[in-house]
């Protein structure tokens, strides 16, 4: 099945509550891991993978896909769960997540599982290795499009803003980059770390199209994905403002949940939460 | 002995036209510094497919990692000390551990930089890149060989790292000496001690050679222009033969060429070893032979530590 296909409102809002679940299990299967970050892109991902990114899970090598280049590369059980959830890899395999011999490293690797394109987790790097894919496949005079996938804390490192004021002087307009903005870091809030206020500023001085929305508002994703699309001569940002664990109430709004895993009490807090938001969901008539 | 003087960096520049004539996937970035590293060359001949990335050391190598994702072959170009130093990190995580196919010149290498001092002379490079998994590291040794080695890197799939230099130095190789990267050679044979160079040390160590013929000592000089894969076998060969090495590098003495020399002797043969490089110490300006005088890149310290090493052998037999 070849990708980008149209999905209710619905049908993507459960998709989501699936993809969460995903996250809270792998990251408390594996015992470690990231799920505040996570659980922040989930609609991000959810509506890129399935309505926008043109892609083939049966041919990752398929010339013409679009590419897709993970900046934040330590929401592995959101990037793992959206790759099987879309048909790269079976499901069962996820809870296999960070244990020795697994495809499923705790930073990914762009050899396994299939659907990576490319390594990551050093953060700052992937925002280069996104402008340089924009930057072949332009030269090369391919139609392809690069999305990118950063957060602020990718954005504090020195590098990212090489790679934007590069993406910007070679006219990268082929390239789309969202920010997973959730305003949370491993230290403590952003601006007390080390503040990256105002980002949207920041992008249009270094000659950038900026987008700004509510991240977990899927027609908002939706509108900005697809006006991205005809923005021509810059790159384009889309920052999403996001909510660190989003979707598990205790979870939300919590430093303390960027690295930590949940225990079974936690877990079953969790699943129950989804559950409740599934039923909940799933009693609306679709959605156009 | 009279030797052709010639740019290493020449040979780069012109292996590069000469890959750009033959495969359009070949692109060169560079970091402000194509009139130095002399890219500007293939620049002139095939502007489009030539990218000047500004002083963003980090962003041009990330930049050729992705480039590489797409198919070209990407090769990168700035002085050693920022390609392998500034941006180490990106080379390990991005492009060693990723596998992409992106090539590394790294210009200027050595203390013979010269006025430049301290901060522009490389002299870590070997170290920090041949720890590196799926790294390859060449050193050649004068302009013939750097065109050969930079042809054959294309042909390698993966990071190769080349070193060069900024001086012109003198030509050991010809047009038509094979060259194969992870095999290395003897220049000249001998029976009494190997000398193991790199780099312009395979001229100065060939120099110490006559010399030391006229001493009545018969010294062996091997080419090692590849660092990482290292050619055991000739390492071996040569030292069972001679029962006795000195190393030979225009680099800190600290885990570069001899280091890995000695690894290999350490582990399957073990001989006495005497280094010569650079000790410890960072370089400063000067001129670049008043340099590689002060600092022991000489045929003289090759030809004091041989006897040296001779005279520890004999002790131990």
């Amino acid at each position: 099945m070849t990708y980008p296909i149209k999905l209710t409102d619905k049908d993507l809002l459960l998709k989501a509550i699936r993809m969460r679940r995903d996250i809270v299990e792998m990251v408390h299967a594996a015992g470690s891991g990231h799920p505040g970050g996570s659980l922040s892109s989930v609609e991000l991902l959810i509506t890129l993978y399935n309505e926008f990114l043109k892609h083939d899970p049966q041919n990752t090598k398929w010339e013409d896909r679009d590419r897709m280049i993970f900046c934040k590369c330590h929401i592995t059980p959101a990037i793992y769960s959206i790759l099987s959830r879309t048909g790269y890899f079976p499901p069962e395999d996820l809870l296999t997540f960070r244990k020795l011999g697994s495809d499923l490293q705790g930073h990914p690797s762009r050899f396994h599982p299939h659907g990576m394109e490319m390594s990551g987790g050093s953060l700052g790097q992937n925002m280069s290795i996104a402008t340089g894919v924009a930057l072949g496949l332009k030269t090369q005079g391919k139609q392809n499009r690069v999305y990118g996938l950063t957060s602020e804390g990718d954005l504090q490192e020195g590098q990212s803003w090489e790679a934007i004021m590069s993406a910007a002087h070679f006219r990268l307009d082929n390239l789309t980059v969202m920010v997973d903005y959730n305003k949370l870091q491993i230290d403590g809030h952003v601006e007390d770390v080390m503040g990256v206020h105002p980002l949207d500023e920041k992008f249009k001085s270094f000659n950038w199209h900026v987008l700004i929305i509510d991240g977990h508002a899927i027609t908002q994703v939706k509108e900005a994905l697809a006006k991205a699309q005809t923005l021509k001569e810059r790159p384009t940002a889309i920052i999403a403002h996001t909510i660190k664990g989003k979707g598990i109430s205790f979870m939300e709004n919590d430093a303390g949940w960027h690295g930590k895993a949940p225990n079974d009490e936690d877990l079953k807090k969790a699943l129950a939460e989804l559950d409740e938001q599934e039923a909940k969901l799933s009693s609306l008539n679709p959605t156009p | 002995m009279e030797r052709e003087m010639m740019l290493t960096r020449q040979g780069w520049a012109d292996a590069l036209k000469e890959l750009g004539r033959q495969d359009p996937r070949v692109v060169v970035l560079d970091a402000d510094l194509a009139k130095s590293t002399l890219t500007c060359q293939f620049k002139d001949e095939f502007p489009d497919r030539f990218f000047d990335m500004g002083i963003a050391e980090q962003n041009m190598i990330n930049v050729a990692g992705g480039m590489s994702l797409t198919g070209l072959i990407p090769f990168v170009s700035t002085y050693g000390v920022f390609v392998s130093g500034r941006a180490w990190e990106q080379i390990r995580t991005s492009i060693c551990y990723g596998q992409l196919n992106v090539k590394f010149g790294g210009a200027h290498g050595g203390i013979s930089v010269g006025p430049d001092g301290a901060t522009h002379q490389a002299l870590e490079e070997i170290t920090i890149m041949r720890v590196l998994p799926n790294m390859k590291v060449i050193v050649p040794a004068d302009y013939y060989e750097t065109y050969k080695a930079v042809m054959a890197m294309k042909e390698m799939e993966g990071p190769v790292y080349i070193r060069f230099g900024r001086e012109k130095v003198p030509t050991v190789t010809t047009k038509d000496t094979p060259f194969e990267i992870g095999k290395a050679y003897s220049v000249r044979e001998g029976t009494d001690v190997s000398i193991i160079a790199c780099g312009v040390m395979v001229a100065e160590a060939l120099d110490a050679a006559e010399f030391l013929q006229s001493k009545g000592v018969s010294a062996e000089v091997i080419n090692m222009h590849t660092i990482k894969p290292l050619d055991q076998e000739t390492i071996l060969k040569s030292a069972q033969k001679t029962g006795c090495v000195v190393t030979a590098e225009e680099h800190q003495k600290a885990g570069g060429m001899g280091s890995a020399v000695m690894e290999v002797l350490a582990q399957n043969y073990p001989v006495p070893v005497e280094m010569v490089g650079i000790d410890d110490t960072f370089g400063e300006s000067g001129n670049p032979s008043e340099l590689m005088e002060k600092y022991g890149i000489t045929s003289k310290e090759i030809i004091e530590q041989a006897l040296k090493v001779i005279i520890r052998k004999q002790n131990k037999n």
